[in-house]
């Protein structure tokens, strides 16, 4: 080692790279840590409304998402500009909603199937109509927790 | 000399690609956003064939907001702004001062804050029209969850000089039994005659 020190003496040695690897893995690990896997590849628009009060969901692995929103631009011509419900990645229609759900909870752990949690993503230009007939075949369904997804707004009414 | 070159480190300039190869994976596959929201307890379906069971509930005990579709709010029977609900829920709930036209109060005994008058049988009734817009809703729902909120960060800073949110599970409890929230979304009804502009 001496030896190569010696012959490759220069006045300007290379920028070492070796810890390049070491930082790009504290970066990757960060974000492993930080993000959640995409649920889903949305086909209808939803911008959530905004509210003050909401909490975090705790628990991602038992919380199933119904989507209620536009369809997107390069879905309109298959399926309308009408407000659409989505489950998983397809568009589906109110009457499948209920099976959907049995479907779900029967696939989980027999402990978990009473904790879990239907998250309705709805677009805050919906009508409320819609979203009770989601409502009602939730009921029907026995999925009885519920979560209204809002984002945090941040200036607090006074 | 020759049997140390045999033994040469792997190479491990592509580590840093690989790295960052992994990086981009991550990077694209996930999304940082948590979900938040308003969670709710719907309450059970009702068996086939039967009708909604009356409401048995003292007048005094019902405070009923209705959404139509223009977005406005009926309270207790009085237009309302959305920003005015917080405190006419809060007056509803605690009824500080017995008013016979607020809920009524009964005493309990409840673990760690003693004894207590609370109004043990209000309900806050949510009613909607068809063409009510999610935002208005859900701008109500979350009036009312602070309404509740407020009221249980009260009390708890009285009695365990802290915000709810800080309590630990009794206290929490304890503090849930003085203001259970009681908010039901009445079973949909059809106005089926109601068109824009008829209030």
């Amino acid at each position: 080692m001496a030896k190569i020190r010696k012959d490759s003496e220069r006045e300007t040695p290379e920028l070492s790279t070796s810890s390049l690897p070491d930082i790009i893995f504290m970066f990757l690990f960060f974000f492993m840590a930080v993000t959640t896997m995409k649920e889903i590849t949305f086909k209808v628009r939803v911008s959530a409304p905004s509210a003050s009060e909401v909490q975090k969901l705790d628990n991602k692995s038992l919380t199933r998402y119904v989507y209620v929103g536009k369809p997107m631009d390069q879905y309109a011509k298959l399926f309308g500009s009408e407000t659409r419900i989505q489950l998983g990645d397809a568009f589906a229609d109110l009457g499948e909603l209920e099976s959907f759900v049995v479907n779900e909870r029967s696939a989980m752990n027999e402990d978990d199937q009473n904790l879990m949690t239907v998250s309705i993503k709805a677009d805050k230009d919906t009508k409320m109509g819609i979203v009770n007939d989601i409502k009602q075949s939730l009921r029907r369904a026995y999925a009885l927790k519920i979560v209204y997804t809002a984002n945090k707004t941040v200036v607090a009414a006074q | 000399m020759g049997k140390k070159r045999k033994i040469s480190e792997i190479n491990s300039s592509s580590m840093a690609d690989i790295a960052f190869l992994l990086l981009i994976f991550f990077l694209v596959t996930t999304s940082m956003n948590t979900s938040t929201g308003l969670s709710r307890r719907l309450p059970a379906p009702l068996p086939p064939g039967m009708k909604v069971p009356p409401v048995d509930i003292n007048k005094r005990n019902i405070f009923i907001v209705k959404i139509n579709s223009q977005n406005q709010l009926l309270v207790q029977g009085e237009e309302m702004n959305v920003k005015d609900l917080r405190a006419k829920a809060k007056e509803f709930i605690k009824n500080e001062a017995n008013d016979p036209s607020l809920p009524v109060k009964t005493m309990v005994n409840i673990p760690l804050i003693g004894q207590i008058e609370i109004t043990k049988d209000h309900v806050i009734s949510l009613q909607n029209d068809v063409d009510t817009q999610y935002q208005a809703y859900i701008e109500v729902q979350n009036e009312l969850v602070a309404a509740y909120n407020e009221l249980r960060n009260e009390i708890a800073n009285e009695k365990f000089g802290k915000n709810f949110v800080d309590l630990d599970e009794k206290q929490s409890d304890a503090v849930q039994d003085v203001y259970p929230q009681k908010i039901s979304e009445a079973e949909p009804k059809n106005y089926g005659g109601v068109k824009d502009g008829q209030n």
